[in-house]
């Protein structure tokens, strides 16, 4: 029992202390609740309560409780398993893509020895994220199209010689995965850039002076070590693109209607509840559905990237 | 961090944002005419302000006006909702009726599925107050929702011809006009413009080319082949917008895919109005006199100016493609309007392709002034000037007709009027117009990609109908498919 001393020593030292530390802990506590207080009034205001709201929708109509009657209702509709489809087909190319790319960016920049194309790298990933969701989509527009895009050849490899086969709806996970990464990945190779600089230096002289390669040091113990970074950008990245909406919208309008109003699940709760049924409960079955399929997947990535565990 | 991340969540407040503004704004409104109206009302009598139409039934809740209303106040600002080109008559309204406080409010209220209108009534709905007293929309099918009761709150629109508007205004429309805000017998809407499709021509290229005019569908596509072995790249229409293909050219062949029966919507692909219309579109496509570049893309100027023989389709096509230089543009005396094309044998029974509507509030506490401002601008006159496309009150519309006919602008100047008037008093009126879901996606989504990649319509039509008939289930209609 070589462990069990030290800890009874270490619990016996704040004891002492007590008065002076508790009034720091307390000043710093009162700080922290100011801190979050705004946070949390906002999300009790804009999120719990819309979605205590949503449940109680969800369950009723008129007033009336109609068990799962929306819910059979939502899934029932022709437009609900397309539109489950195209989300899960785009969630599993982005997140994946993301992860690997934007990890192995990271890598791949940190390890950059000249210092002037590391910090140019980074700069150049981090442009395009400065484009709002909607404008960067307006951007792709004259992109994806082969009349007017600069990288028309680009298009024609793969045989596409107008918009309508380029926006092709087989085509669209892959074509909002570009448009996801070309605008957020930047920021993520930041965020990982700054997970792998916390790395100590010494692991890695270490690793160095046992003559591991980049490859090895990458894989033994930079990955293990950025482990809940990657955690916490998959939970995000999941949360982000099962609420796909904005891209798919402009796309439909820009398209002329080639994409339907109901591509992603989002799009489907909206026009339920202000297209031609104006069924809000329906709707609101929709939304609490991808809740759950959300906060499930959260709820995986955070207990298995251990994003909850203290060092 | 991602696009979605910041785009989804603040689109949404964006939204709950917007939706709270226009509450707040439109309560604040709203709320004048209520809480003065106790005090107001026997001020309002004594003052003696010249009002036209039904009111003096300040505090009563029903009968007036055929429907229940809250207390009336003759003097209380009404707020009308208008897009961008309709801005220009409310404003003109104001200058002419100061007696009526108007309050003008911006919105996206345009055609093409955006359904922005129905989206912030039903919030608005929800909120319980905060209605505009008049709304325009640039779509046909509003009355679809906006006439009927919606979860459990009194319908939008007011019913016009029990005292909004005189009986014998609502009678100088052009028949049929207001046919899709029509229900049971009912009038719910003042219709702006009609949008009936006829046959436009460039004549400089047909006096070129030795050609004729068509007149019935079997003309235009034997023309069709005519053009394709003479004058390869020359085209008569596209079919790259839904709007084209199916509200201009199935419409107007008659073809019975989207009709609709009280609560029965029923989609006949065996008839052979449709058979013959889809056989010609293939037709067509196949030997490129159709061409399958939207009208509003880059592609069409690109490729088609100056290449664009005939091409059937609305009237609002005068401003949009003709007189626009951004479009097909054209020199006065180049461009003329041909009849409606119909099937040989058969009467004219022509497509329409939008025509706005205005809608009074049945929440406003101003009815009178809503009255006076819907026949203001369908028929004051500053109508002529300021409508944009063909007006639908039938004396406005003469008047219009007129304007152009002397403009000098159209090749066909003797006729022209002739020509619109008989597409726009013979628009056939088996179309489901008024069906709370749109013909067009179905093309865009299926048909349309369908022929970009080489396929023919005739192989898409059982995709094409199905779509029809789940859009129909939907809207929890029965289904009858032939």
């Amino acid at each position: 029992m070589p462990t069990a001393a030290p800890t009874k020593k270490r619990q016996w030292a704040p004891l002492r202390l007590r008065r002076r530390p508790r009034t720091g802990a307390n000043a710093q506590a009162f700080a922290a609740y100011v801190f979050s207080s705004g946070y949390v009034l906002l999300l009790l205001v804009f999120g719990v309560l819309p979605m205590v709201y949503a449940l109680y929708l969800s369950f009723t109509k008129s007033g009336q409780f109609v068990g799962l009657d929306n819910y059979v209702k939502a899934v029932g509709d022709f437009r609900f398993l397309p539109a489950v489809q195209h989300v899960a087909a785009f969630l599993v190319i982005w997140v994946v893509t993301l992860t690997v790319l934007a990890t192995l960016l990271a890598l791949i920049v940190h390890a950059m020895r000249v210092r002037w194309l590391s910090s140019t790298a980074r700069f150049l990933f981090f442009i395009p994220g400065a484009f709002a969701g909607a404008a960067s989509v307006m951007l792709w527009l004259f992109l994806l199209n082969p009349s007017v895009s600069p990288v028309s050849f680009v298009l024609k490899w793969f045989g596409y010689t107008n918009f309508v086969q380029a926006i092709d709806l087989n085509n669209l996970p892959l074509i909002f995965t570009v448009i996801a990464f070309w605008t957020g990945a930047g920021a993520w190779i930041i965020i990982m850039y700054a997970a792998l600089h916390n790395i100590s230096n010494e692991i890695m002289e270490a690793a160095r002076c046992d003559g591991a390669s980049a490859i090895k040091t990458a894989w033994y113990i930079q990955l293990p070590l950025i482990r809940k970074w990657i955690a916490y950008m998959v939970v995000i990245s999941v949360a982000v693109g099962t609420q796909l909406f904005a891209e798919p919208k402009i796309l439909a309008q820009a398209s002329r209607n080639q994409i339907p109003k109901h591509y992603s699940l989002n799009q489907l709760a909206y026009v339920t509840a202000f297209g031609p049924q104006a069924d809000f409960n329906s709707s609101a079955a929709i939304s609490m559905m991808l809740l759950v399929v959300a906060a499930g997947l959260a709820a995986f990535f955070v207990f298995r990237g251990g994003l909850f565990d203290r060092d | 961090m991602s696009l979605h991340e910041r785009s989804a969540p603040r689109r949404l407040m964006g939204v709950s944002a917007a939706a709270a503004c226009i509450a707040l704004v439109a309560a604040a409104c709203g709320n004048n005419p209520s809480t003065s109206s106790p005090s107001g009302t026997p001020g309002s009598a004594g003052s003696g302000t010249p009002t036209s139409g039904p009111t003096g039934s300040a505090g009563s809740s029903t009968g007036t006006y055929g429907f229940p209303t809250v207390a009336q106040d003759p003097t209380a600002k009404i707020t009308v909702w208008v897009d961008a080109d309709r801005s220009a008559i409310a404003e003109a309204f104001q200058k002419d009726h100061p007696e009526c406080p108007l309050s003008i409010e911006t919105y996206d209220a345009s055609a093409g599925g955006s359904d922005t209108f129905h989206t912030k009534i039903s919030l608005l709905d929800q909120a319980g107050s905060g209605w505009p007293d008049v709304a325009w929309s640039g779509q046909v099918n509003d009355a679809s929702w906006a006439a009927h009761e919606q979860n459990g709150v009194q319908a939008f629109a007011a019913p016009l011809d029990q005292g909004v508007v005189p009986q014998s205004w609502l009678d100088g429309y052009t028949p049929g006009a207001l046919d899709p805000v029509t229900v049971d017998g009912h009038v719910y809407g003042a219709r702006d413009n009609l949008a009936p499709v006829v046959l436009w021509y460039n004549k400089t290229l047909f006096d070129k080319f030795g050609y004729t005019v068509p007149t019935t569908w079997e003309e235009y596509q034997a023309l069709g082949d005519k053009v394709a072995a003479e004058h390869p790249g020359y085209i008569l229409g596209s079919i790259g917008d839904p709007f084209t293909a199916v509200l201009t050219d199935m419409w107007a062949a008659q073809a019975p895919i989207y009709t609709v029966d009280g609560t029965t919507f029923t989609s006949d692909f065996s008839d052979n109005h449709t058979t013959r219309m889809i056989a010609l579109l293939d037709h067509m496509f196949a030997n490129k006199t159709l061409t399958i570049d939207g009208l509003f893309t880059p592609d069409w100027v690109s490729k088609w100016k100056g290449k664009v023989l005939a091409i059937p389709g609305p009237t609002w096509f005068t401003g949009a493609l003709f007189q626009n230089k951004d479009n097909l543009g054209g020199q006065p005396g180049e461009w003329g309007a041909g009849h409606a094309l119909h099937w040989a044998g058969e009467p004219i029974g022509t497509g329409n392709v939008g025509g706005g509507f205005w809608y009074g509030s049945s929440h406003s506490a101003n009815l009178a002034c809503v009255g006076t401002y819907l026949q203001y601008v369908t028929s004051g006159p500053q109508s002529v000037k300021l409508i944009t496309g063909l007006p639908a009150y039938a004396s406005t519309a003469s008047a219009w007709l007129d304007a152009q006919t002397s403009s000098g602008f159209w090749a066909n100047s003797d006729t022209f009027k002739d020509v619109v008037d008989e597409a726009a008093n013979n628009i056939w009126k088996g179309w489901g117009a008024t069906l709370p879901f749109s013909a067009e996606p179905p093309w865009a989504e299926i048909v349309n990609p369908a022929l970009a990649s080489g396929k023919t319509i005739a192989s898409q039509v059982s995709a094409w109908q199905q779509r029809m008939v789940n859009d129909a289930q939907v809207n929890g209609f029965t289904v009858v498919t032939k």
